[in-house]
């Protein structure tokens, strides 16, 4: 973490963004019922760090990456990337900003078009933009791939004669080419085995450094989302609960939803039995949403206040914001790190 | 250990290939005793679900056990009949698995398909075995049991999915649970409350579980012992605690340094290189020593052999009592 | 690059695997398959007969020849080896005719799938890719057209425009579009979601450079694999319109149109029909076989198995 994050200019700045999906019912279609995957979510990302956005499955972070990612359209809200409102710009200027805004997908698998080969698709981004053709191409392709670790022998294979690790290590590679400013990052860890994870993510640190590029870090799994980001917004049903610095958060969290979530997560450490918090129940149906806060169903503090009243995020004054009518004051670290003698 | 739940001997199976046959499970050996939680873990294409599968006499073709024994309460699975060896399954040893919506039938009911299988081992009358499915559902927390036994499997939730699968594993009281990345489908809160379930079972039942995993966190909270699998193969065997404090097998440390943790800051993860090595290209001597930062040249010559160097800890590496 | 020394040594393994080329597989793959082999090998026997034609028959296919009228094959009692398959009703050498409506066979077969085929892909690929309203209107034309019997439509069509070879592949053209415009709309929408898509559009790809680059590569797999079995049905097709009378008139010959002439002597001259008949079989068979094969090779993971 260099300083100037602290300090930096907002390069994406996210306002009240919302997705609705309507949900189709019966014969007549009448689109009465709405299913909100992305419910006002609100959030500013700094030039050069890692903006970490954790949750489970179904809680509206990769709805929130595609939007940034220009690849949704957005119900209602604002989306201003590098000083510009996206929503305002014509087909043309779209395209150009495109170059700064990047995505790297989860799957692997999906993410590579089966029919093309290497070369062309790490090219595509360069012919599209007609940054580079004939010698010059071969040259920046090239490059690319070595920027990821992989190579000239690579250049005329299809996606399907690669690893899981070596494929997202492509997709990359295509994110790479356009030299964005921001890439969102979405899962991309998730459907690689754990010691190809480790790689991929110190290679996105190397390129982070590098290029001085800013991150916007999808992902379910908190000590990944801790190891790389700098800062965190932890999303409940299409909310944002919670967001802090990752020493803040995992010290210092406010939100009794973070609290389970980090007390969920099974510690590597067979000598430490934690008390864990276990959540009663499932995550509500999407399309019938608890009021108030959308948490207190399943919140082991619940009053009666937060069945009748929405929670604002509100920040601590220190750049810790939190939607909780009752927030938490603890700092577990410190039990964490008495309980457990360092390793090596 | 007369006492031992289950004891896999040399157990091998192939999987046949145009490029001939492939070892994904080669020469395994291991016991869980009642009431113990063996786990293995390992990343994709290591064997350890090979393993589960062959163990269930669930390895269909072109998958093959071709040698050793796997010995249920003394008896040789491998060698018992078709009939005989359903009268274990799903009664003495049942298997979850990862993917609770395609291990359920989606066009019967909750109760049927746990009815079912309370029939086929107990000789129970209907109304019983209704009966006897919603104690089961209660028991491994469905609040509203009687109503979910008349629901099917894409009413519920992925976590009410794997819990209706434990039940149904569980509705024979099994000696033993092959448990087959049973929470990797779920999200954490889910997968905390699937943990804390099959824990406290085994210990009211004093089931033996063998847990395949993937993720050594789930290993650290659930296992007493821990199998390190790596290329079909047992790289590193002992106990949970032992294996976390003093990993021996360079892959053991690897695997451990890949993963990131909430309580350490690291800027860059100690990531092994380079991926799992195709089953029909493997390299000579130890299998990991490609990747291994400790290889020396003896280490491409020869296959080392799993040594118990330390009491209790096994490893199959030349240079595990150097203390790496 | 750290990342860079971490691949080296996997992949100089990996390339020494995939050495092999691209042609030489396909016919290892070819040949493992039996159907495979067996449809290939009809398959070339029919387009065979088709080109070499003239080369094949030692009688012109509308000949007449009152003095030979009904000769049995010739290993048959009263046979002669100068009709190898007999004469039908006319005197005309049933090989020669069944030579050369090979062609008419072939060429309808082929020319209607590929006109069916265009109207069908075009359309589906609309409809797929845009959704909304074309997608509603395309597909409530193909309803239309399922709703109605297409051998009904084929009827009032030829009776209005007249038959012949032109006419018969426009009219199964135009007839039966409508399974390639639900297979390339169902494939669309699927390919649509996967996230190579959204990847192109992510780098700001043109909706023309999805289509064409992204999105038709990967539908034709499955293209080519209905067009090979409609190509069978086709086939069949155009024999039934022929039986009917509807199809090509004389001189030319059609597989179809032998089977419609030999119907009346099934009785007593069963070789009229039968080889006509025979003929249809093998063709049919043989472009079914290597379309299982196609299917098999053109899924990705068996090249993946392959690979």
């Amino acid at each position: 973490m260099s300083e100037n994050h602290q300090d930096g200019v907002p390069i994406l700045k996210v306002s009240a963004l919302k997705k609705h999906f309507p949900i189709k019912k019966g014969f007549l279609k009448k689109k009465d019922q709405f299913f909100k995957a992305v419910d006002g979510v609100s959030f500013e990302v700094k030039a050069g760090e890692t903006f970490g956005v954790v949750g489970e499955s179904g809680c509206g972070k990769t709805t929130t990456g595609l939007m940034i990612a220009e690849l949704l359209e957005q119900t209602s809200g604002d989306i201003w990337f590098d000083g510009r409102d996206l929503s305002r710009l014509n087909e043309h200027e779209r395209r150009v900003v495109r170059k700064d805004l990047q995505i790297i997908f989860q799957d692997p698998f999906s993410s590579l078009n089966p029919r093309m080969k290497v070369f062309d698709i790490v090219a595509e981004p360069l012919i599209v933009h007609g940054m580079a053709s004939g010698k010059k191409l071969k040259e920046d392709v090239l490059n690319l791939l070595e920027e990821v670790g992989l190579g000239k022998q690579h250049l005329d294979r299809f996606p399907h004669e690669f690893s899981g690790g070596q494929r997202q290590r492509i997709g990359i590679a295509r994110a790479l080419a356009l030299k964005p400013k921001l890439i969102v990052c979405d899962e991309p860890v998730s459907a690689l085995d754990v010691s190809v994870q480790a790689q991929i993510l110190n290679l996105l640190k190397t390129l982070q450094k590098k290029y001085n590029l800013t991150y916007i870090f999808i992902a379910h799994g908190l000590p990944t989302v801790k190891h790389i980001s700098d800062r965190i917004a932890v999303m409940y049903m299409g909310e944002i609960v919670e967001i802090a610095t990752k020493d803040a958060l995992f010290d210092n969290m406010k939100h009794p939803y973070t609290e389970a979530l980090l007390s969920a997560i099974p510690v590597m450490n067979p000598h430490q039995k934690t008390d864990r918090i276990i959540l009663e129940g499932e995550l509500p149906n999407p399309a019938n949403q608890p009021s108030g806060c959308k948490f207190h169903t399943r919140c082991p503090y619940a009053q009666s206040v937060c069945k009748q009243n929405v929670p604002k995020l509100q920040n601590d004054g220190e750049g810790h914001y939190v939607a909780c009518h009752f927030p938490l004051n603890k700092n577990i670290s410190q039990a964490l790190n008495q309980e457990q003698p360092a390793r090596r | 250990m007369t006492s031992s739940l289950l004891e896999v001997k040399q157990l091998k199976t192939i999987f046949s290939s145009e490029n001939g046959d492939v070892p994904a499970v080669n020469d395994i050996s291991f016991t869980v005793n009642p009431g113990e939680t063996v786990a293995i873990v390992g990343e994709s294409g290591c064997g350890k679900s090979a393993t589960s599968l062959s163990i269930m006499g669930l390895i269909t073709d072109p998958g093959k056990v071709i040698a050793g024994e796997v010995l249920f309460e003394g008896s040789d699975l491998l060698s018992l009949s078709k009939k005989k060896l359903n009268r274990y399954r799903g009664n003495k040893m049942s298997m979850i698995f990862q993917e609770p919506m395609t291990s359920l039938n989606p066009v019967f009911t909750i109760g049927n398909q746990i009815s079912e299988v309370i029939r086929k081992h107990q000789r129970v009358d209907k109304e019983t075995a209704i009966k006897k499915s919603v104690e089961m559902l209660e028991r491994v927390g469905i609040s509203n049991a009687s109503k979910v036994i008349k629901q099917f499997p894409h009413q519920l939730s992925g976590g009410m999915r794997q819990r209706v699968m434990i039940a149904i594993a569980l509705a024979c009281m099994p000696k033993l649970l092959i448990a087959d990345e049973p929470t990797t489908a779920l999200d954490v809160t889910i997968q905390a409350q699937i943990l804390d379930l099959i824990k406290h079972l085994s210990e009211q039942q004093n089931t033996g579980v063998l847990l395949i995993t993937h993720d050594l966190g789930v290993v650290a909270e659930m296992a007493d012992r821990v199998i390190v699998m790596y290329a079909g193969e047992i790289v590193e065997e002992t106990t949970v605690e032992e294996l976390f404090d003093n990993p021996k097998h360079p892959y053991t440390m690897g695997l451990l340094g890949s993963t990131p943790r909430l309580e350490v800051e690291q800027e860059m993860l100690e990531a092994i290189p380079g991926v799992v090595p195709d089953l029909t290209e493997m390299p000579s001597g130890c299998p990991f020593h490609p990747r291994c930062k400790y290889a020396i040249e003896a280490c491409k010559l020869e296959k080392p052999a799993l040594i118990e160097d330390f009491p209790d800890h096994f490893a199959r590496c030349i240079r595990a009592k150097e203390g790496l | 690059m750290l990342a860079k020394t971490f691949e080296e040594k996997h992949v100089s393994t990996r390339s020494a695997s995939n050495k092999k080329s691209k042609l030489s597989k396909t016919i290892k793959l070819l040949f493992n398959s039996k159907t495979g082999t067996v449809g290939l090998f009809l398959i070339i026997l029919v387009t065979c007969l088709a080109v070499f034609a003239p080369w094949l028959t030692p009688f012109d296919p509308a000949q007449v020849n009152p003095l030979a009228r009904l000769q049995p094959p010739m290993w048959m009692e009263g046979g002669s080896a100068d009709h190898i398959l007999g004469t039908d009703n006319l005197g005309r050498d049933i090989w020669s005719r069944i030579v050369f409506g090979s062609r008419i066979s072939l060429i309808i077969g082929i020319g209607a799938v590929l006109f069916s085929g265009f109207i069908g892909a075009t359309l589906g690929l609309l409809a797929g890719f845009y959704g909304g309203w074309i997608n509603a209107i395309i597909m409530r034309i193909a309803d239309a057209f399922l709703a109605v019997p297409t051998i009904l439509l084929m009827l009032v069509f030829l009776a209005v425009v007249g038959p012949g070879l032109r006419t018969l592949i426009v009219v199964i053209g135009i007839t039966s579009w409508v399974p390639y415009a639900r297979v390339v709309r169902g494939e669309v929408l699927s390919i649509k979601e996967r996230e190579f898509v959204k990847a192109a559009q992510a780098i700001g790809a043109k909706k023309k450079r999805i289509i064409f680059k992204h999105i038709l590569p990967n539908v034709l797999s499955s293209f080519i694999i209905i067009s090979g079995m409609n190509v069978a049905t086709t086939i069949v097709l155009e024999a039934s319109l022929s039986f009917l009378g509807l199809g090509v008139k004389a001189p030319a010959v059609s597989w179809g149109g032998m089977l419609s002439d030999g119907r009346q002597y099934v009785a007593t001259s069963w070789w009229v029909a039968t080889f006509p008949g025979i003929a249809i079989t093998i063709t049919v068979l043989g472009v079914i076989f290597l379309g299982d094969w196609l299917r098999d090779i053109l899924d990705p993971r068996m090249k993946m198995k392959n690979g």
